[in-house]
């Protein structure tokens, strides 16, 4: 088991978001988090990645990677430049391996300000290959990509999977990934008390 | 770590780093003096190792948000703080890579500076002394109130409020060292590299809580 979450609940800002969330993840497992904006996909994994504190998450060996809504890129650093970093921070090697891999190779050289989204995203992605983390945590790694760079990006999780990694992904497009399942963000949606309100709901008009 | 310091050193050097910024505006602060106060020798040698110090301190507080702010804006903060580097280290790696993109030009820059300003030739040794142990406290004091402010749009102001009381103890210690006919300049010098110290072993665990908050 990688990763162990018990009774987590979330909070954004004061307010509780998703409650008494359990899971466990296991090697080659993915994990799909589906749910409308504001069921507190991002929030469950600003959680998981550490980023807010709660003892109901059980990391085993320590090892997340985790990628937000932004991508973390300098623009005015080469795409070498930028992964060379991020291979200091995770003390790896492995930066050559993953530009080939990522087909970077011909941006190598080119200032990540000059970089269309999609190429921002697979540099990204880049750093989550780098970091040689078991666990990977991505919100809407897709999101504004075209098919062909969105199946790349499933591809790389593919392969993470394969290789005895996991992920938990908040994406509304269906993956093929074997030993993927979806956990449904409503189940553990928390209502608030003027949820039922005909009022608010705009019943009456 | 290193490569933390290394390419912030690297992007300050780059198109809109900041580091051009912070060299130009103290020698234009120090250069407009002499303009300002006219050509009286004996006056310009009196102020000036509280206008040189006061130039090193407000260029300082100009480069301040530069700190964690462009890291929190394009996602490389969150990034950083989930990577296997504590929080505190990376304060620690970014005060001390603005030190060497202020603190250190600064320190060098004041030499010329201080011939500008017709400061006392004895003076030298204590003006680059004390610049170059107190102004470690100046970038640790200012990551702190970055690291408190990063999440805020444009809160230079309250950047500015919170880090300027803090910087009065190291502005009075480091300039009255350097200022001639002072008594034991050298037990004031210490008490600078006391406040940097007790600055480089604290303030980083303060940032860490601090961006911890902002993060959430």
């Amino acid at each position: 088991m990688l990763l162990n979450v018990n009774n987590l609940n979330c909070r954004r800002g004061p307010k509780l978001v998703i409650a008494n969330v359990s899971m466990s993840v296991s090697a080659g497992e993915c994990i799909i988090l589906r749910g409308p904006n504001g069921s507190g996909k991002t929030t469950l994994l600003r959680y998981l990645a550490g980023l807010c504190d709660s003892a109901d998450i059980k990391t085993y060996d320590n090892s997340i990677a985790y990628s937000g809504h932004l991508d973390g890129v300098k623009s005015t650093l080469t795409v070498r430049e930028n992964l060379n970093f991020w291979a200091g921070i995770y003390a790896t090697n492995s930066m050559n391996k993953v530009i080939e891999k990522l087909n970077l190779e011909y941006l190598s050289n080119n200032l990540a300000g000059e970089l269309s989204a999609g190429q921002k995203r697979r540099l990204g992605l880049a750093r989550m290959l780098i970091s040689n983390a078991k666990v990977w945590l991505m919100d809407e790694p897709t999101a504004s990509l075209d098919k062909s760079t969105s199946a790349l990006i499933f591809e790389a999780i593919n392969s993470h999977c394969k290789n005895d990694g996991a992920a938990i992904i908040s994406t509304h497009i269906d993956l093929d990934i074997p030993k993927s399942r979806v956990l449904n963000m409503e189940d553990f949606a928390v209502k608030g008390k003027d949820d039922d309100d005909p009022f608010l709901k705009g019943s009456y008009q | 770590m290193k490569s933390l310091i290394l390419r912030d050193l690297r992007l300050a050097l780059r198109s809109g780093g900041g580091f051009a910024l912070t060299l130009s505006f103290f020698l234009i602060v120090v250069m407009m003096v002499p303009f300002g106060v006219g050509a009286n020798l004996d006056l310009l040698a009196r102020i000036a190792p509280g206008v040189l110090w006061i130039g090193a301190l407000l260029s300082c507080l100009l480069s301040l948000d530069r700190i964690f702010q462009l890291d929190w804006e394009d996602g490389t903060l969150e990034a950083l703080a989930t990577s296997p580097i504590p929080l505190s280290g990376i304060a620690t790696a970014k005060a001390t890579a603005h030190w060497i993109i202020t603190g250190l030009p600064i320190t060098i820059a004041a030499i010329p500076l201080g011939y500008l300003l017709n400061l006392e030739t004895e003076s030298y040794i204590w003006l680059v002394a004390s610049l170059s142990i107190g102004t470690p406290a100046l970038s640790f004091i200012g990551a702190f109130g970055a690291a408190i402010t990063v999440g805020i749009k444009r809160g230079g102001l309250l950047l500015s409020l919170l880090v300027l009381p803090l910087y009065i103890p190291t502005l009075m210690l480091g300039a009255q060292c350097v200022t001639i006919g002072s008594e034991a300049p050298i037990k004031l010098l210490a008490l600078v590299a006391a406040i940097s110290l007790l600055c480089i072993a604290l303030i980083p665990f303060a940032c860490a809580i601090a961006l911890r908050a902002n993060l959430k």
